[in-house]
């Protein structure tokens, strides 16, 4: 147990070390470590978490890390008591980083962070953010989260449609990722 | 000091779906309201907090935080911010695990999940945008996309390289 919640603690401290470009890259991590590495996860319950991380208060890394701490605890075979524990340890690892590095900034390097070096080493962040993005969307176009054509064709078929719906309406039409997780969830009940 | 970690406590509240959508929130109860920083200092402060790792909803309130009363003001600002959203996440965990496998419940989900993909890959078409992708530097993350998705590299490694490859290059070979 202990060594579960300090694993946790490590891999969310990590998270938030190297967290850059905010909740949606922080997603990318979480999936990396927590589903493909240490199995806490499973692809299924990780999407869910973003859903509901999407459409409840509070910035989305905060919300991953309550809830992946409370779920991979209770996965892993644990009480409830012991469950709130794990999201009280990565809530806190999560940011513990940024509390760090946040105070020897506004103390010491505020006035260099327009220093050449550091625009440099942003220089080939940036771009790799993106990626690390593109990628957390890669690799959640699978099996568990569209169905797939060969066990069920319709399933498959709708996924696809809400999928390209979603993508519309939030990149072309600015709609509220909310009104986005409502609208397709109410497909998914009268639809599947 | 109640006062700021009740200020951030609405912050964290009423903020749906993501950081940046807290900006105009901070604006108004930090800069209009209570005058703690001007529009200016906030405009830095988004800056750094923007470029550096961890939340960015955290990330200033540990700026303004500090800037008011020190440590105590930022753990006060912190406190405030993240607390909402972890009573209520956690609200959700020990009710929706119960729920998850109930018939109707799926079926949402089900609907929701392609809608969540499309809601991950819509921004990276604006983040381009906005990290200033251009054609000598698109390589970087298409590499990246890459060697996460297909070989499996943990993140955390491709930004630590990223992060050294662009020291490295701009001080010394582009120069």
């Amino acid at each position: 147990m202990v060594l579960l919640l300090l694993r946790l603690f490590w891999t969310f401290f990590l998270i938030g070390l190297f967290g850059f470009g905010g909740g949606y890259a922080m997603i990318s991590m979480i999936q990396s470590e927590i589903v493909n590495r240490y199995h806490w996860l499973s692809t299924g319950e990780f999407t869910d978490i973003v859903a509901i991380s999407q459409s409840t208060p509070g910035p989305i890394g905060i919300n991953s890390a309550t809830y992946v701490g409370y779920c991979s605890v209770v996965n892993a075979g644990y009480s409830h008591a012991w469950g709130v524990a794990g999201s009280a340890v990565a809530t806190f690892a999560v940011v513990l980083p940024s509390f760090i590095l946040m105070l020897i900034i506004s103390r010491f390097l505020l006035r260099y962070y327009k220093h050449p070096a550091v625009e440099h080493t942003f220089s080939g962040l940036r771009p790799a953010v993106v990626g690390l993005l593109a990628a957390a969307a890669l690799l959640l176009m699978n099996e568990e989260n569209f169905g797939s054509w060969s066990q069920s064709p319709w399933q498959f078929s709708v996924s696809i449609l809400l999928f390209a719906f979603a993508f519309i309406s939030q990149h072309v039409y600015k709609m509220s990722p909310i009104r986005i997780i409502v609208l397709c969830g109410l497909a998914g009940l009268v639809l599947m | 000091m109640f006062e700021m970690f009740f200020t951030f406590m609405r912050i964290g509240l009423f903020t749906i779906g993501g950081g940046y959508a807290m900006i105009p929130l901070i604006e108004e109860q930090v800069v209009r309201r209570k005058a703690w920083v001007s529009a200016e200092e906030l405009i830095d402060l988004i800056a750094v907090a923007q470029s550096c790792p961890g939340i960015f909803a955290v990330n200033i309130s540990i700026f303004i935080g500090y800037r008011r009363r020190g440590t105590l003001g930022a753990l006060a600002c912190t406190l405030g911010a993240v607390l909402p959203s972890f009573i209520i996440i956690l609200a959700i965990a020990l009710v929706f695990r119960q729920f998850r496998d109930n018939e109707i419940v799926e079926r949402i989900f089900r609907g929701i999940r392609p809608a969540v993909v499309a809601l991950i890959a819509a921004p990276v078409f604006r983040m381009a945008k906005s990290a200033k992708v251009n054609r000598y530097n698109v390589w970087i993350p298409v590499v990246a996309a890459i060697a996460i998705w297909l070989l499996g590299v943990s993140p955390i490694y491709v930004i630590m390289l990223a992060g050294i490859g662009g020291y490295v290059y701009g001080q010394y070979i582009k120069e």
